[in-house]
């Protein structure tokens, strides 16, 4: 039935008139077959202006084989919910309902995923606002909610969080987000790519500046046929494995924080700045915003200055060696680490999580193996995975991937092939589609990109890996004590403003 | 147990000796305190630079003179490198905060002036100042940068300035992100929770003046349009040690006027 979607690779631009267009019914069965033979929902844009949308468009992952399988129907007025029987697409219905008013049955949780300040709500919509949000109960003696947010005691961005709490045990975590909403798809809509296209895919999600400008800069590669040289590929592949490895340090020390264990919290602190100001040589920003532009970087790196960065980037990798070896050597911190926040295999295919969580569940799923574009057609990295799923694999598969992508920043350094660094990029094709797949740091990133008659973007849909990832961190917390909610979320790490856009 | 001591000795002190030393040096790249050379700049007819900045940061004045906004600047480089004449250069000077917007307005070579907090919160903040830090739709950039000023390196705790869990235990609140609709309330009873006096800091081009969203319906163009702020830290975001002078100069901490910065133990408060 798959067969009807036309097929694409990461990048690969599709001409809409060649997305088979299907009736509503035949569109919601294919997808239904595509979910449960293995595929996941990549994205589920609306294409055409919010509440105007006229075209809905799906975009499947095939892991395996490194495909894409595109589809579009119209608008239908209702959408009756597939969420019961696929959890992953939940997040996707709640927010194509928000976004262009279709009505939603039958859907588990059918509550605004952003809470869009929208001018034209309908009456019954009025009351709908952040804040209003209806969270679930429960009532009976010892039960009681814990409400945390949005502004969270520590410096970190807002989102709250609703517990139903039985003593000290979570039966049910909420999550309820929208705060840090910007209106960033809007702003994209119906505008030619710019120099401020760019710019907001920087401030998309401030700590993976690379990862969403790589998927943005692919993503205009790919439709206007444009061939980034080896040099500039091997470079970009340098700042995103940079991001991955001072994001990973970070979380590591985050983590040994939370569980009181203050000397890898210290080291690791420092740590995660010093490779900040590893990416900071490169081109000023310690978080990589002017490195990547569309047709290759805009930041060069010449020998000694590789060979300054690099040996940095030991000095520095011995220290986190030490640091990280404290955590997995001590009882006190594997106790509180190891089966907390479990998540099977299952819930984590279910949900279709992405990233070091989901590898640390045994999927072995990442974008630079699945779907690789640019140096990583050239050079693979081994996919770090382990198989508790619990928050001592998601910090060990932190610590497999940073020992990995150290590794390769290295080689790369030490081998940058000749040549420019950018290439023009010429204007947008017409009415074409492509999807750019990146592995950022805390999963698969998702750009899928609309032009217009006149080689404008006509829709701009952002899927950052937390809209995955999510519901696992609700999931994950549920028969645990409280008190460990806040290094469950630590080892999920997940952006709010990445979710909220 | 050994073997954490073994590994606090190897990893050792890396705590910076500002103020009492020279700052650590910028990165090579950097983009710190923009410098405007009027005399190289061509004229009214040239808008190279207005029309490659991303912000609008940059701007014609009346007086014929070109400024550059540090409230708005993204310190993206664009200007710099497009302007044929070398007019607009970024320094290395990471000294950027500002109390008064207008300070923020760059039109020539502009080292920082001093800044004055009121004599009543110097005198109750200056050995003592508990933040709340409030994310006002902040793409966490300026949130990391915040975070990192309290490990080791920069040690915020050893000036008596720390975060705190609660606005009702703070003296003042940092604010970062271009407050955003659906953040708006919860940031207005955040600061109505404070007791006064207190201090209003806003950090990173959002917080001043809304950066890249000040034209969004979903944002605002600045936290200065809901709050009165005592402090702005331009930036995207602000590197570390622009964060921590400005915190330091509010405080009279360290002084711009004597090169290199020297930490003031002792002030006046005449």
């Amino acid at each position: 039935m798959i067969d009807v979607a036309v097929v694409v690779r990461n990048t690969e631009p599709v001409a809409l008139q060649d997305i088979p267009r299907l009736s509503f019914d035949v569109f919601q069965e294919i997808i239904a077959d595509a979910l449960s033979s293995g595929m996941y929902m990549a994205a589920l844009p609306a294409v055409g202006n919010g509440r105007q949308a006229r075209e809905i468009v799906a975009v499947l992952r095939h892991d395996q084989p490194g495909r894409l399988y595109l589809l579009r129907t119209g608008k239908p007025e209702e959408w009756p919910s597939m969420t019961g029987r696929f959890p992953q697409i939940a997040p996707f219905e709640r927010e194509l309902a928000e976004e262009t008013g279709l009505q939603l049955s039958g859907h588990p949780r059918s509550v605004p995923l952003r809470y869009l300040p929208h001018d034209d709500l309908e009456e019954d919509e009025k009351n709908r606002y952040i804040g209003s949000h209806d969270f679930l109960k429960a009532s009976g003696e010892e039960m009681h909610e814990v409400a945390v947010g949005p502004v969270h005691a520590g410096i970190i961005e807002p989102g709250h969080f609703r517990f139903l709490c039985h003593g000290e045990t979570i039966f049910h975590l909420e999550i309820s987000l929208g705060y840090q909403h910007r209106g960033i798809e809007t702003a994209l809509r119906n505008r030619l790519p710019d120099r401020r296209l760019i710019l907001l895919m920087e401030t998309l999600a401030g700590d993976t500046s690379i990862g969403h400008t790589l998927a943005c800069c692919q993503a205009l590669e790919g439709l206007t046929g444009c061939l980034v040289s080896r040099r500039a590929m091997d470079i970009r592949a340098i700042a995103l494995e940079l991001e991955r490895v001072a994001n990973h340090v970070g979380d590591l020390g985050a983590m040994a924080m939370d569980v009181g264990y203050a000397p890898t919290a210290s080291f690791c602190g420092r740590l995660r700045g010093a490779f900040l100001n590893i990416t900071a040589m490169l081109c000023g920003n310690r978080y990589g915003r002017g490195v990547v532009v569309p047709g290759g970087a805009a930041c060069d790196v010449d020998q000694e200055l590789a060979a300054t960065m690099a040996g940095r980037i030991r000095q520095h990798f011995s220290d986190v060696t030490e640091a990280a070896n404290l955590l997995w050597n001590s009882p006190s911190v594997l106790a509180r680490f190891e089966e907390t926040g479990s998540l099977s295999r299952n819930q984590a295919e279910e949900l279709g999580l992405v990233g070091p969580a989901a590898r640390a569940c045994g999927l072995e799923i990442d974008t630079r193996m699945d779907f690789p574009t640019g140096a990583y057609l050239y050079y693979r990295l081994p996919t770090s995975v382990w198989f508790t799923g619990d928050v001592q694999g998601r910090a060990f598969v932190r610590w497999l991937e940073i020992k990995r992508s150290v590794a390769f920043i290295l080689a790369r350094l030490q081998s940058l092939p000749q040549g420019t660094i950018q290439q023009e990029v010429r204007q947008l094709p017409a009415e074409h589609l492509v999807v750019s797949l990146v592995e950022g740091w805390r999963g698969a990133i998702c750009h899928v990109v609309l032009t217009g008659t006149a080689g404008d973007i006509t829709t701009y849909k952002v899927v950052d890996p937390s809209v995955h990832n999510w519901p696992g961190l609700a999931l994950a917390v549920r028969g645990e004590g409280i008190m460990d909610f806040p290094i469950c979320n630590k080892s999920f790490n997940l952006s709010y403003c990445g979710h909220d856009l | 147990m050994i073997h954490s001591l073994l590994a606090r000795y190897h990893q050792g002190n890396h705590t910076i000796g500002y103020p009492e030393e020279p700052a650590p040096e910028m990165p090579a790249r950097y983009c710190g305190r923009p410098i405007i050379d009027q005399k190289q700049c061509q004229g009214i007819e040239c808008t190279i630079c207005r029309d490659c900045c991303p912000t609008v940061a940059l701007q014609r004045e009346p007086s014929g003179l070109l400024s550059l906004d540090m409230g708005r600047c993204l310190f993206c480089g664009s200007c710099e490198q497009h302007c044929p004449q070398d007019a607009i250069t970024f320094s290395r000077d990471f000294r950027l905060a500002a109390a008064d917007r207008n300070d923020l307005m760059i039109r020539a070579v502009q080292p920082p002036i001093n800044i004055h907090l009121d004599q009543l919160r110097r005198q109750l903040f200056r050995r003592s100042l508990k933040l709340r830090q409030v994310s006002a739709g902040g793409c966490n950039a300026c949130e990391a940068d915040t975070n990192v000023l309290g490990t080791i390196v920069y040690d915020l705790g050893r000036f008596g300035i720390q975060f705190v869990a609660s606005p009702r235990h703070a003296d003042g609140i940092l604010v970062t992100g271009p407050v955003t609709s659906n953040m708006k309330e919860a940031l207005l009873e955040t600061y109505t929770a404070i007791p006064e006096p207190k201090i209003v800091i806003a950090t990173g081009a959002c917080a001043v003046s809304g950066g890249l969203f000040c034209d969004h319906p979903e944002a605002s163009a600045g936290l200065d349009q809901l709050l009165p702020v005592d402090l702005y830290v331009p930036g995207c975001p602000p590197h570390p040690m622009t964060i921590l002078e400005g915190l330091l100069q509010m405080l009279g901490l360290v002084s711009r006027v004597t090169a290199p910065a020297q930490r003031i133990t002792s002030i006046s408060l005449s």
